[in-house]
């Protein structure tokens, strides 16, 4: 049987037409936001230039990892929500009933997270930049601005993001409780930051080969989490699941 | 204790050849750890047959459509849907030709009654949804109600919505489980006005339900389940053979020897002697066995006061079958 991206869209958009509607997820996506651009905004134009460069190297750092970690928390909150959110409405069991496949609806619910947190992320992100260009000291500006930092940003969102989908799916398909669910998945979605930080912080130095084959190691723990959920996906115990 | 009562084929009224069964169950057992939900199930169900899944809360009716529709996985036995042989497998593949309402609607309540209906016709991969949508709409009578929000319907009409969602894709076998579950009185009716006209339409349909009235009404075939399957039959069939096989006689007086006068009796299967002292004859067909009592008796010298079959509903029966089950579990 072929993998359907009719079905796939079906869900993405019933998902995302839920989310609008939904002020729990509008409230969670506007102020998570709100919170992570006013922490490095403050820090920015708070950095003191003449400081020794290890310090200043340090405060840039913070700043930059402070972003990642957005793209890390959304989507636990949204992915935890995905499968236990349907289990507690009695939704699962219909959706279940048709002739979708396990991997189709848990690429679904997958880009369901997806997306928002890279809109969400990229937007934040650019008005960050916007920010420090026009008000920032500008020796914070080139040190933000640099090569090494951009790519990191732009490349970890996703991946970042990724792992935090698949620990939040597979922590909601074994869980019955949405709180409790979203707790583990926020701890869980924490080590690939432990990567990013050491970067950020230059004690790894970002070369752009190190950058990139660090997003290339993470792209393959996201693929192989991707495979251990569609192997964990147990119908049965989803429908069946004693509370 | 199955018994498959004589002649309980159901021919489907709606045109085409009877080709097979839409539904074929052999053996078939979950078990969930140590805990029995049903066991050793069969059955068939011809196309075009509404075929009635009659139990008490527990029974594994529920289990039961999950099984078929292949949401879990049976511990032992076997079943082809429509004319697919359920294997880990073909999940799929059956799931595509059949549809199932479950006991809760399970909307989207965010999202309108289209919306629901749009997602779940692309999961189908049909074609000309939009048709599709305001047709099944029109079926149960919803066509106003396309663009409210699921959440701010009624219960009833919550139910007609998920009953709009199963009709969707055309099933060959549609599964509804206690479709009327928590439902008043109107809206039941309404239910079953629907469930009429798909019944005149020739849809397959396989319905639990813990109502005997319920499946009385709606359904060419009716089996009794209560973890096992306890009898088959189309619902007068069923009461024929089970309830109308009692003759109550009163007489003036007590017979001296009623042994001497009913046991010679061909029809009389056995008797007994009521607590209120008139006598109750198992027989095997009312219309013979009375004639031939009656001389029996006017021979003993015995007046009779009155003659009557016992009038037990299927609901007795029900009861009854249900009772017993209830004292075995107790073990
Ligand atoms: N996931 C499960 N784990 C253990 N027992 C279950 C589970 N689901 C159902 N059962 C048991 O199986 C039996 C049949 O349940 P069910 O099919 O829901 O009955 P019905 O739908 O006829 O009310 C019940 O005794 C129920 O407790
Ligand atoms: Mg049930």
């Amino acid at each position: 049987m072929s993998f359907s991206w009719t079905r796939v869209g079906a869900i993405l958009q019933k998902e995302l037409r839920d989310y609008r509607r939904n002020r729990f997820v509008i409230y969670t996506m506007s102020l998570l936001p709100l919170i992570f651009i006013a922490a490095p905004m403050i820090q920015i134009f708070a950095i003191n230039v003449s400081t020794t460069s290890g310090l200043f190297d340090a405060h840039i750092g913070v700043t930059l990892l402070y972003m990642l970690i957005l793209p890390a928390v959304i989507p636990s909150v949204l992915s935890t929500y995905s499968v236990v959110g349907e289990r507690e409405q009695g939704t699962l069991e219909p959706i279940l009933s048709t002739p979708i496949h396990s991997e189709e609806f848990l690429v679904a619910k997958a880009l369901a997270a997806l997306l928002p947190t890279l809109v969400v992320s990229y937007v934040i992100f650019g008005i960050f930049l916007g920010a420090v260009a026009a008000f920032a000291h500008p020796a914070v500006a080139s040190a933000i601005f640099e090569r090494n930092h951009l790519l990191v940003q732009l490349l970890f969102t996703p991946l970042v993001a990724g792992w935090s989908i698949w620990a939040g799916i597979a922590i909601s398909t074994r869980m019955s409780d949405v709180r409790a669910a979203q707790q583990l998945t926020v701890l869980a979605s924490l080590p690939p930051l432990a990567i990013v930080a050491l970067m950020s912080f230059n004690v790894i130095t970002p070369s752009l080969g190190l950058t990139l084959g660090l997003a290339a190691a993470l792209l393959l723990v996201d693929g192989l989490a991707w495979r251990a959920v569609a192997a964990m996906f147990d119908r049965e115990r989803l429908v069946t699941g004693r509370r | 204790m199955t018994s498959e009562l004589a002649d309980s084929q159901h021919q489907p009224s709606s045109g085409g050849a009877n080709l097979g069964s839409a539904l074929v169950v052999e053996h078939l057992t979950k078990r969930f750890g140590k805990r029995i939900a049903y066991e050793d199930v069969s059955f068939e169900v011809g196309y075009g047959e509404v075929f009635g899944f009659l139990g008490p809360n527990g029974a594994g009716k529920t289990t039961t459509v999950r099984t078929l529709g292949t949401l879990i996985a049976p511990t032992s036995g076997s079943a082809t849907i429509a004319r697919i042989p359920l294997s880990a497998e073909s999940g799929p593949a059956i799931r595509a030709r059949i549809s199932i309402m479950p006991e809760s609607p399970g909307l989207y309540l965010r999202l309108t009654v289209a919306e629901n209906l749009e997602c779940f016709a692309r999961l189908y991969e049909l074609r000309d949804v939009r048709s599709r949508i305001d047709r099944v709409l029109q079926a149960v009578n919803l066509s106003d109600r396309a663009n409210d929000l699921c959440g701010s319907l009624s219960k009833g009409l919550r139910q007609r919505v998920a009953l709009a969602r199963a009709l969707l894709s055309d099933p060959t076998v549609l599964f509804l489980d206690e479709p009327t579950s928590g439902l008043d009185p109107v809206a039941t009716r309404d239910v079953h006005d629907l469930l009429i006209a798909l019944r005149e339409r020739g849809v397959t349909i396989f319905l639990t339900t813990h109502r005997l009235e319920e499946a009385e009404k709606l359904c060419h075939r009716v089996a009794i389940l209560n973890t096992t399957l306890r009898l088959i039959g189309r619902p007068d069939e069923l009461r024929e053979q089970l309830f109308s096989r009692n003759l109550e006689v009163r007489t003036r007086l007590q017979l001296d020897e009623p042994a001497r006068v009913f046991n010679g009796l061909a029809n009389v299967e056995s008797w007994e002697q009521s607590p209120s002292g008139s006598y109750v004859l198992n027989v095997t067909d009312p219309d013979t066995a009375a004639p031939d009592i009656a001389r029996a008796l006017v021979h003993a010298n015995v007046d009779i006061l009155s003659m009557s079959e016992s009038h037990h509903s299927l609901k007795d029966v029900y009861l009854e079958l249900i009772d017993e089950d209830v004292e075995a579990k107790k073990r």
